[in-house]
């Protein structure tokens, strides 16, 4: 268990910096083939309600997501800080783990001002082997419906 | 006694118009004064806005909570099967009746005082109306049926539900027109949508340039690159522009070109386009793998209805979108995400998959999110300067090109008509005057000739 939650939190302390600080192609790497990956709204969350703004269940779709971002879609340059807090490690077997954790995230748009753009927490169930901990799946769910202009890179 | 009068706002006649449907004033996007006069005489005005999905109140007791404009409405079933929708504000003094956005009650009781209200929105109680001990309490002449929220007239179109507070609103029939129904028809018609999901995206804008946005067929392929990078095949295809009389509604649509697929097929184009795709495809192609949506050809159709609806069909993506204004600078757009109880567990799970195209963070539509914000911002200062709107001409009528700005200019013309703008000359004349940069000056430094 003790293993499980060091697992995570380094999966974790990882995947942020990736996703603030680069590479963003190595982002997909954090999943399996054949996972889950969905953002959300706490209200559609507790209704039951099925659809993401992002919803992919491959980790292909998930480097779409990373080679459209560079390639195809168009947006104002902006960055993201992720804060999280400690992974709360609900269920855990012998090499797997469901865990919450919760976070908030702050914007960059250009050089401009930082604003809190999200907040909420990971829903995940992961994969733990030898040490490391992959993503099976990871539902996002954001405390606000409200998305301020867009959301391009993944939270 | 008759509450839904309308406006009765005069008409913005102190600004002009200009006569042209090809020039727009930026000034529409940025007064204060320009703002307030839409919300009377638009969104309290004889026009019909949508509310909420019928299917978003199935049992009686459900209802939603949502706006026309800046107008708080509360959309409810009542247990005798219909739908009602009045004003969220309470007739005492006018607080919030009702705070969630969905939910379920037997009634309604503002949280001030506790007036109660029935969910066809008559007021059936109020707190202490006797008083305590005989002291207190309203005067013995209160009527409580004389007090209520306003009851708005309210039209449902194939499960969605219009409101409006005017009575002079036309009925919804002659509003749409025949070919506008028929559009929503062809999506909604006969089939019972279920909400896959709700989302919100605060715009930097003003609303009009959102739904400028979603009737300009001229910058699909040109803002949204994804379908050209990963090489999905947009020539195959044929379509056009609907533009209703008024101006106010459209529809754009594409559909499959059998024919010139099969052409194309025979042709040095398809190995073409091959070896382009092998350049840049998709790691997981499956996203576009769709079904026939209504058993036809058509892949595309963007809806609206003036003032400020959107029905859209993009592959197997169905969503409702309600455009909100909030400021003269600010738009709360609404994304409702459908699919339908005849779904196939496949088919949901394409829907699920393709939602990745809209919404806040869609492939297709991401753009959308930020563009009206950098006219927001880019038209700043240029308050007496114009828009231009001449692709495709200076008319605002239906076209087999999507590369036109008619369905634009066919907003222009019923916003125009409904703030009751004089259309006036002149408009921009650019007419010899050509563009150049003025003499530059320069202070000499020390002991250098001028």
């Amino acid at each position: 268990m003790t293993d499980h939650l060091n697992a995570i939190m380094r999966a974790q302390a990882r995947y942020v910096r990736c996703i603030d600080d680069g590479p963003l192609e190595a982002w997909p790497d954090f999943f399996t083939e054949d996972c889950h990956y969905r953002i959300t709204t706490a209200d559609n969350y507790r209704r039951g309600l099925p659809a993401g703004v992002i919803w992919a269940d491959t980790k292909g779709m998930l480097k779409d997501r990373v080679s459209a971002l560079r390639d195809a879609n168009i947006y104002e340059p902006h960055a993201y800080r992720h804060l999280l807090g400690q992974p709360a490690v609900l269920e855990a077997a012998e090499d797997t783990a469901e865990s919450e954790t919760s976070f908030l995230v702050v914007r960059i748009t250009g050089d401009g001002a930082t604003d809190v753009f999200a907040s909420g927490r990971y829903v995940d169930r992961y994969r733990v082997t030898g040490g490391e901990a992959l993503l099976r799946e990871r539902v996002v769910v954001c405390d606000s419906s409200e998305i301020d202009t867009l959301l391009a890179l993944p939270l | 006694m008759d509450r839904l009068i309308g406006t009765t706002a005069e008409p913005a006649a102190a600004r002009d118009w200009p006569r042209s449907l090809t020039a727009v004033p930026y000034w529409a996007f940025q007064d204060e004064s320009v703002y307030r006069d839409e919300q009377t005489r638009l969104f309290h005005g004889p026009h019909w806005s949508y509310l909420c999905l019928e299917a978003e109140l199935s049992e009686p007791g459900d209802f939603c909570a949502t706006f026309i404009g800046e107008q708080p409405v509360l959309v409810t079933r009542d247990h005798d099967g219909e739908v009602y929708a009045f004003e969220n504000r309470c007739a005492h003094r006018g607080a919030l009746i009702a705070m969630d956005d969905h939910g379920h009650a037997d009634q309604f009781t503002c949280a001030y005082h506790a007036w109660s209200y029935n969910l066809q929105g008559d007021l059936t109680a109020v707190a202490f109306s006797e008083g305590i001990d005989g002291r207190g309490g309203m005067p013995p002449g209160f009527c409580m049926a004389e007090h209520g929220p306003r009851k708005l007239r309210l039209a449902i179109v194939h499960g969605l539900v219009f409101g409006s507070l005017s009575n002079d609103v036309p009925d919804i029939e002659e509003y749409l027109g025949e070919e506008i129904l028929e559009r929503i028809d062809r999506v909604l018609g006969g089939r019972r949508p279920v909400v896959l999901g709700r989302f919100t995206q605060m715009l930097p804008n003003n609303w009009k340039l959102y739904v400028e946005n979603v009737k300009d067929s001229y910058h699909a392929s040109i803002l949204h690159l994804f379908f050209t990078t990963f090489r999905i095949n947009r020539l195959s295809q044929r379509g056009g522009i609907i533009v209703s009389p008024s101006g106010g509604h459209h529809v754009s649509y594409s559909a499959i070109d059998r024919e010139a697929e099969a052409a194309a097929a025979n042709t040095a184009y398809r190995d073409q386009r091959l070896r382009s795709e092998s350049e840049y495809r998709l790691a997981d192609p499956s996203l576009l793998d769709g079904f026939s949506e209504v058993g036809d050809d058509i892949t595309l159709q963007i809806l609206s209805v003036f003032p400020g609806f959107v029905l859209q069909q993009i592959q197997n993506s169905v969503a409702v979108r309600q455009v909100l204004p909030v400021s003269p600078g600010r738009t709360r757009l609404n994304w409702t995400y459908l699919g339908f109880e005849s779904d196939t567990e496949e088919q949901r799970r394409i829907r699920l998959k393709q939602s990745n195209l809209v919404g806040p963070a869609g492939y297709v539509s991401l753009e959308d999110g930020m563009i009206g914000g950098f006219v927001q911002r880019g038209i700043a200062g240029a308050s007496d300067e114009y828009a231009t709107l001449q692709m495709g001409g200076d008319t605002a009528e239906s076209s087999p090109s999507r590369v036109t700005e008619a369905s634009v200019r066919g907003f222009w013309k019923a916003y125009r008509d409904a703030m009751g703008y004089e259309p006036a000359d002149p408009g921009p004349d650019r007419s010899g005057r050509a563009n150049r940069h003025p003499e530059r000056e320069r202070i000499p430094r020390t002991g250098e000739v001028r």
